[in-house]
């Protein structure tokens, strides 16, 4: 056995990564995380590339290693415990062969399980990532075998700050395809207006709950089908509006009234039913002041990576660590914060 | 608030429209029309022959050419502007179908169960079930855009008798199923629900996720022909191919 063994998990867990580009015109979406930050602070704590994750939404996991491995917890934080130790979310971690990780959701939104190595399952165009709607790939299964690849890293114990980005919030977005379709009146209370993620919500989409009228462009039932992506906030024939997500059809009829920016799609996916969204119109200027191509991202995450120190408290048996030099593999004096 | 532009209305087409922070739409027109669609395929080609330095992806839809790009290293403005330039630089719904398109000709059954509302779209087209065959069959039929489910297109213009609307009762339809409706025929690409109506059957599926050269068979702009065969035909092909016969188009 060269991986891992899933033991127990809840349905609609999937492999994801950064997805897959190149198939829009014929049919098929980029996929990939909902929460790519997630997968880029994973890279960032494993101290490699981006990898295939486990994306988990809000669904228990028991994983049992059948080899020594890193691994990094990220996105919506969760209680994960390692043989009943817990563990610190946001932090890569040491497991040793034989060890079973248990994860039980806390929240509503996405938290993603990385390995030194990454997952090593197929490529199928481009990618590893499941695309359910495209009938790629499938669901992860209690039983299912995922193989890792070679970790040629070393580092655990490490640390990031993921910031607040599980809780909505107030949404930066852009002009979409059908933005000018809508009357000034409606853009306006739009932006006026407190919507809240309705438990209705997948990887295609997630629709949102307001009180007040639907909102609706004229002629919207005759609209040609337009490029659809991911981000998008559609207006569906009842005027009720989804946000669109990574595995989203590539063209559609409904209008977009907007498209959150980049930089804020993590957290306008993140968002746990029953969060409070807001959206603002802002400038191209506006949305260009903290956008950042992935590359650079996961540069700037790099430098935010830091030592894990352990709460005494939390370490079940003190025995097992190394407490009189505190210098233990891997894990050098005096190199604080990481290069 | 959004650029004031984005409120005064959509302006008449040609025209260029930003979608989100990375993307950049070029239409051709507001409705369903087959030199908008030409020239959207065109108006893609001319961008991927000429390589444009920052776009990661193209694409198109009915009437429109996509540009996808990485802001954080190509500015939209000079991208806008290089687009716009193109866009002026001819007539673009006056340009030759791009080159390296195929011709898929797919044997179709249109008897019996494979083609449970056959009789009902003759009766609205107003002609017999035979000519509707007949008709389906002419002629080649445009991959106009792809979409819905990967590698499924939308097929037209059949002639304007097909205007056909959609049925609000869904009928769920198997994998390669030809259904119609607003003047345009689906080989479905998927199961599933759908408000267009079923008039044949096909063994062919345009998404082979497991085969790497080709996952996708379809791309924009080639053509479909359907060639009637028997049940028993039918019966005796297997997916995904399905007897496709599949030829370069000289242009």
């Amino acid at each position: 056995m060269t991986g891992l063994t899933v033991a127990r998990i809840g349905p609609g867990a999937t492999v994801q990564d950064l997805g897959r580009g190149g198939y829009i015109a014929q049919g098929l979406s980029r996929g990939g995380a909902a929460d790519r930050l997630a997968i880029l602070e994973a890279a960032a704590l494993l101290d490699q590339d981006p990898t295939a994750a486990i994306e988990l939404p809000p669904v228990p996991a028991t994983i049992r290693f059948d080899r020594p491995a890193r691994l990094a917890l990220t996105g919506t934080p969760m209680t994960a415990r390692l043989d009943g130790d817990p563990l610190t979310w946001h932090a890569v971690h040491a497991v040793a062969q034989g060890q079973t990780l248990s994860v039980s959701p806390a929240g509503g939104g996405y938290g993603y399980l990385s390995f030194g190595g990454g997952i090593d399952t197929a490529i199928r165009l481009g990618s590893r990532a499941a695309h359910l709607a495209a009938g790629l790939g499938r669901a992860l299964d209690s039983g299912d075998d995922l193989p890792l690849g070679d970790d040629t890293a070393g580092r655990t114990d490490r640390v990031l700050d993921a910031g607040a980005r599980f809780a909505g919030g107030t949404l930066r977005i852009l002009p979409s395809a059908h933005t000018a379709l809508f009357s000034a009146k409606d853009i306006a209370r739009f932006q006026d207006t407190a919507f809240v993620r309705a438990p209705q919500g997948n990887r295609q989409g997630v629709r949102l709950d307001h009180d007040g009228a639907p909102f609706a462009t004229d002629g919207q039932l005759s609209l040609l089908s337009e490029i659809a992506r991911p981000g998008d906030i559609q207006m569906t024939g009842e005027g009720r509006p989804y946000l669109l997500g990574p595995e989203c059809q590539t063209t559609g009829g409904y209008p977009r009234i907007g498209a959150v920016v980049p930089m804020d799609l993590p957290r306008a996916l993140q968002a746990p039913p029953g969060a409070a969204l807001r959206f603002r119109f802002v400038t191209r200027e506006e949305a260009m002041r903290d956008h950042l191509s992935d590359d650079r991202l996961l540069a700037a995450l790099r430098g935010k990576v830091r030592r894990l120190t352990r709460d005494p408290r939390d370490i079940r048996d003190l025995g097992r660590y190394q407490l009189i030099s505190g210098v233990t593999a891997g894990r050098p004096e005096g190199q604080e914060p990481d290069p | 608030m959004p650029d004031p532009s984005a409120l005064s209305g959509p302006s008449a087409p040609p025209r260029l429209t930003p979608l989100g922070l990375d993307g950049l739409l070029v239409t051709f027109a507001d409705s369903l029309d087959e030199a908008a669609n030409r020239a959207a395929l065109a108006f893609r080609a001319a961008v991927d022959a000429e390589g444009w330095d920052g776009v990661t992806e193209t694409a198109t839809s009915l009437a429109s050419a996509y540009l996808t790009f990485d802001p954080g290293r190509t500015a939209y403005d000079g991208l806008r502007d290089r687009a716009a330039d193109l866009l002026d630089s001819r007539d673009w719904r006056d340009a030759p179908l791009p080159a390296g398109r195929r011709r898929f000709t797919i044997p179709a059954c249109f008897d019996g169960d494979h083609a449970p509302r056959l009789d009902d779209v003759a009766a609205a087209v107003g002609i017999s079930r035979d000519a509707a065959i007949a008709q389906l069959c002419a002629d080649p039929l445009r991959a106009l855009a792809l979409g819905y489910a990967p590698g499924q297109a939308y097929l037209g213009d059949l002639p304007p008798a097909w205007d056909i609307a959609r049925r609000t009762d869904l009928t769920r339809v198997p994998t390669g199923a030809v259904v119609v409706a607003v003047r345009q025929a689906i080989v479905f690409a998927t199961s599933g629900p759908t408000g267009w109506n079923q008039v044949a059957m096909t063994r062919f599926h345009g998404f082979r996720p497991d085969d790497p050269d080709r996952p996708i068979a379809i791309a924009p702009g080639d053509e479909i022909r359907l060639r009637p065969v028997s049940a028993a035909d039918l019966d005796a092909l297997s997916p995904p191919d399905g007897g496709v016969e599949i030829v370069e188009i000289a242009e």
